[in-house]
């Protein structure tokens, strides 16, 4: 018999292309996706260098982080924005690199249009000069964020030099309470794996509560991975993996053997990880970020926390600086902060379930007067379900922005930003220090709280809501 | 790449836990296409006030930690995103060095991939430097530090000696300043092997080595 392994571990094994004596291993890469921001200089050496991309047609290509998200028709107004996509359309040119260009029907966030197309599929190997690339580990993927250096080797060599990464079961037992959503969930687990208890690690979430997770709230969980210092986390496929699959533009043409294949991917049982916690589904509320980094986060029901309640020196100074950051005293009831915007988008949340989930808070509500809200659909494709369903009407008619697909706000290298001191209810992944324009101030909700924030003007209890 | 043997100089203190790649160099810098040039936007909204003046508050502007080229930080350094331009502008600015208890992994990968070595030591021991380097300030003098990968110590000449560990393929990279493509590209036919097992069609064209 042989031993037990984890879906990592499977994964691991069948892309290991050699493990030389004194070098680090090279392992396949299945797929490597591109974006205007982290690619350039990377095509540049290969060109400075006389390389070619070894596998073009593993690689895909599309602008999201620099884009502007209103009229698709009008010109880049920010020249060295318009240079950096100019520069991706040309670069995929000259290389035969697929690009999902501006004004594609199927542009979009990468790690949306990437499980989107099925280009994401379970068992692969994928990168992206991105660290959300985790988002994809959903699928069953095994997927990590790279630099620009590694893109560049991997472009070269379809491969990446990688020593295997530890694992890490995230066992979530029991289910979550209603209103209470993916975003809660990982929110909350971060908040207790602290942002470094993940470095090093693969995470695996498994679990009834996972379990019971449909494909685009997986997505949700393992994006965030990365927040708690995991450059990856991962989902074993099964059969909520498979229905999203099927029929999607780029899955294997005999899907049925490949479901066959993708079946036997999940961790047999005993298999053994270098480390396990358990956490339980019906322990988590609706979370909100009351700091500059995404565990300092807590319940909504729950006040600023007190630096000096806690032990650690180190957690107890950025506590202290994340407050004054903030503009936030501790004691005061999360319900009672006061926002200025909302930004309801990113590739954590911006899917066409994120959508209907804010869409059903705001419907037959109004968006209060003192904020200016906005939705960021994360692809073409999201945009155009959501307005098959009439949700943009039900977003417009509240008085929020409907815009066109991009990371948009959840950076604000594009001209959508907080202005200093504006307090944001956001369903993005970070909410460090300048993240949305320097000395704007995120705090991270779930797409149905942070709905609900806009309508009300402040933090609000989704657990409260009444929906019509 | 340029390698990293051993390196002496001047230390510049940065007290402060998850330093984020977002801090470290800021969105709006990274709409260039190149990889030099991003020195003068590091740490950008923590250096300049509103209007463009040096903050005297912030660390790296103290006087003394002028010409610095090791940075001294607290724990999880370089967390957040994945953009390569953090070290690239660290590397401009004119640190060699970054010695931490932890860093991301990301980063962490980034550094060596740029010839700027990551350090890790013990909170303990970061939390003796971080004292050592206000003692030396406060005597009016830089603290300055030799971090020797050759070694795989660091010392000053006030008997502080430490070594670190580092996985000894990423150190033979730095030491020799080694193209990490070119040596991979050595491993070409294996390259072809795994996709030929796994039913991809050879490279039109042929093999590229
Ligand atoms: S949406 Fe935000 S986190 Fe996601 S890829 Fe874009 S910038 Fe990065």
């Amino acid at each position: 018999m042989p031993a037990p392994r984890t879906l990592l571990d499977k994964i691991w094994d069948d892309h290991l292309v050699c493990s030389p004596d004194g070098e680090q291993p090279l392992i396949y890469i299945d797929r490597h996706l591109v974006h205007e921001v982290t690619s350039a200089q990377a095509f540049e050496g290969l060109r400075v260098a006389g390389r070619r991309v070894r596998r073009p047609e593993a690689t895909f290509a599309t602008p999201d982080h620099n884009i502007p998200t209103t009229d698709r028709r009008l010109p880049i107004a920010d020249p060295i924005s318009k240079q950096q996509i100019d520069t991706l359309r040309s670069n995929c040119r000259e290389f035969g690199v697929r690009l999902f260009d501006l004004g594609d029907a199927d542009q979009g966030i990468v790690h949306v249009i990437g499980p989107e197309l099925g280009i994401t599929q379970p068992g692969m190997t994928i990168v992206c000069g991105d660290s959300h690339t985790a988002t994809h580990g959903a699928l069953g993927a095994l997927a990590f964020g790279i630099g620009t250096s590694e893109v560049e080797h991997v472009l070269a060599t379809q491969t990446l030099r990688q020593s295997k990464p530890k694992s890490f079961e995230v066992r979530v037992e029991g289910e979550l309470h209603p209103g209470v959503t993916a975003k809660d969930l990982v929110l909350y687990l971060i908040g207790r794996l602290t942002t470094e208890g993940g470095t090093g690690y693969v995470i695996e979430y498994t679990g009834p509560c996972i379990r019971r997770l449909g494909m685009e709230e997986r997505m949700t969980v393992c994006n965030m991975s990365i927040e708690a210092g995991a450059r990856a986390g991962m989902i074993a496929p099964d059969q909520i993996t498979f229905d999203y699959l099927r029929g999607r533009d780029l899955v294997p043409k005999d899907f049925d053997r490949a479901v066959a294949q993708w079946a036997i991917l999940p961790s047999d049982a005993g298999a053994r990880y270098d480390r396990s916690e358990t956490f339980s589904g019906g322990d988590v509320v609706p979370q909100v970020t009351w700091g500059t980094n995404p565990a300092q986060v807590v319940g909504v029901d729950a006040t600023v926390p007190d630096p000096a309640s806690m032990n650690d020196p180190s957690d107890r100074s950025s506590a202290s600086r994340a407050l004054e950051y903030m503009g936030l005293e501790s004691g005061t009831p999360i319900a009672a902060i006061p926002i200025d915007r909302v930004f309801i988008g990113s590739c954590t949340n911006s899917r066409i379930e994120d959508l209907r989930a804010a869409a059903s808070v705001v419907r037959g509500h109004t968006v209060s007067s003192r904020v200016r809200a906005m939705v960021v659909p994360g692809s073409g494709r999201v945009k155009r379900q959501a307005e098959a369903e009439g949700l943009d009407q039900v977003f417009t008619a509240a008085g929020f922005e409907w815009r066109e697909a991009g990371c948009s706000m959840c950076l604000g290298m594009n001209p959508d930003t907080l202005a200093p001191g504006e307090r944001c209810a956001s369903t993005s992944n970070r909410n460090f220090e300048g993240r949305q324009g320097k000395g704007g101030r995120t705090h991270l909700v779930s797409p149905a709280m942070a709905a609900a924030a806009a309508v009300a003007g402040h933090f609000t209890d989704i657990r409260q809501w009444r929906y019509l | 790449m340029q390698p990293f043997t051993t390196h002496t100089g001047n230390v510049a203190p940065l007290d402060r836990a998850n330093v984020d790649t977002d801090q470290i160099i800021p969105k709006q810098f990274l709409k260039r296409i190149e990889r030099t040039g991003f020195g003068q936007f590091l740490f950008f909204d923590w250096r300049f006030l509103p209007d463009g003046s040096a903050d005297p508050a912030f660390e790296l502007n103290q006087p003394i930690r002028q010409g610095a080229s090791i940075l001294l930080a607290r724990r999880n350094f370089g967390c957040g995103s994945s953009r390569e331009h953090a070290p690239w502008a660290l590397d401009d600015y004119g640190f060699r060095a970054v010695i931490a208890p932890t860093f991301a992994d990301i980063f962490f990968n980034n550094c060596f991939q740029n010839g700027m070595l990551p350090v890790k030591l013990d909170e303990a021991d970061v939390d003796e430097l971080f004292r050592r380097a206000a003692a030396a300030e406060a005597a009016g003098h830089p603290y300055r530090l030799t971090v020797d990968l050759r070694a795989c110590e660091v010392r000053d000449d006030g008997g502080f000696t430490r070594s670190f560990a580092v996985d000894p393929f990423r150190r033979h990279c730095l030491l020799e300043g080694l193209d990490n493509i070119g040596l991979s590209l050595k491993h070409v036919d294996k390259i072809a092997v795994w996709e030929d097992a796994h039913g991809l069609a050879p490279l039109q064209g042929g093999e590229i080595g």
